[in-house]
């Protein structure tokens, strides 16, 4: 190992000196345990390297925004060759909680927060949360059956003009 | 490896310029860290180092946003009012210890 001597320590930049308009938007769009956790995971670290981040809430997505079934999403392992395992066992009374009863295990044991606790820290940290009218309609949900962060439900051309510019997932 | 002089004191830092050795770290070098980067250490900044530097010198890891607000009690907005834009990582800098390893 070389030792250099250097007469003025580097000062990271920390992106601060270019004003950046670099944006995100994540599509969530499954109710699953196991999909939650992407978009979540992504838009908490997206807003900690200071990027501006909306993420809207479509079709099955919506059961993570909505207040009676955001704390119970499961995990369910039929037909997920990820498993390795075969599906006349997923598919045994009883295996989708006992899944899901694995999987929170696992998060809570990486120190993850639960989906509710998520969104919080997400909004706290200047997120945004979107939902999307039509599965609004299909579903009949109203803005009180909601996540209370949540800003708003909007219709899909609000949604494109929110995305103007951003860099979009879809999950 | 670089040595560097930071407020007087001769210390090791990475290419980026983070302290390698939390032990090397003195409340003048966080002051010449803060100033670095523009941030002016209010008492809740101090206050925050403190917390972050104990629990790294406690459990090895840097902690990461939820830590800090839930052992620490600092809200995650306090968190980014005190240290703009890239909260984690700014403190960690001025706090002289590695960046949070951690996704959350």
């Amino acid at each position: 190992m070389t030792t250099t001597l250097t007469e003025t320590a580097p000062i990271p930049s920390f992106g601060d000196e270019k004003e950046t308009d670099r944006k995100l938007v994540i599509i969530c769009s499954k109710g699953s345990l196991d999909m939650a956790y992407p978009g979540l995971v992504l838009a908490n670290a997206a807003l900690g390297e200071g990027i501006e981040t909306h993420l809207f809430f479509t079709f099955w997505g919506f059961d993570m925004i909505t207040e009676k079934t955001m704390d119970h999403l499961k995990f369910s392992p039929l037909g997920n060759p990820a498993t390795h395992m075969p599906n006349f066992v997923m598919g045994l009374p009883g295996m989708t909680s006992f899944a899901t009863h694995m999987m929170k295990a696992q998060i809570e044991g990486l120190d993850l927060p639960e989906v509710r606790e998520f969104l919080e820290l997400i909004t706290d940290a200047g997120g945004h949360l979107w939902a999307c009218r039509m599965s609004a309609d299909m579903m009949h949900l109203e803005e009180k059956d909601l996540f209370d962060r949540v800003e708003g439900i909007i219709n899909a051309s609000d949604f494109i003009e929110i995305a103007e510019g951003a860099q979009t997932l879809f999950i | 490896m670089t040595t560097a002089t930071i407020a007087g004191a001769d210390v090791q830092i990475d290419d980026e310029g983070f302290l390698i050795d939390p032990t090397e770290w003195t409340e003048d070098i966080a002051r010449q860290l803060a100033t670095n980067i523009g941030i002016e250490l209010t008492d809740r900044h101090w206050d925050m180092i403190r917390f972050i530097r104990a629990d790294y010198a406690a459990n090895g890891v840097t902690p990461g946003t939820r830590r800090v607000q839930a052992a620490g009690g600092f809200a995650t907005k306090e968190q980014f009012e005190l240290f703009p834009k890239k909260p984690q990582k700014k403190s960690a800098y001025i706090a002289g210890v590695p960046k949070p390893a951690g996704c959350v």
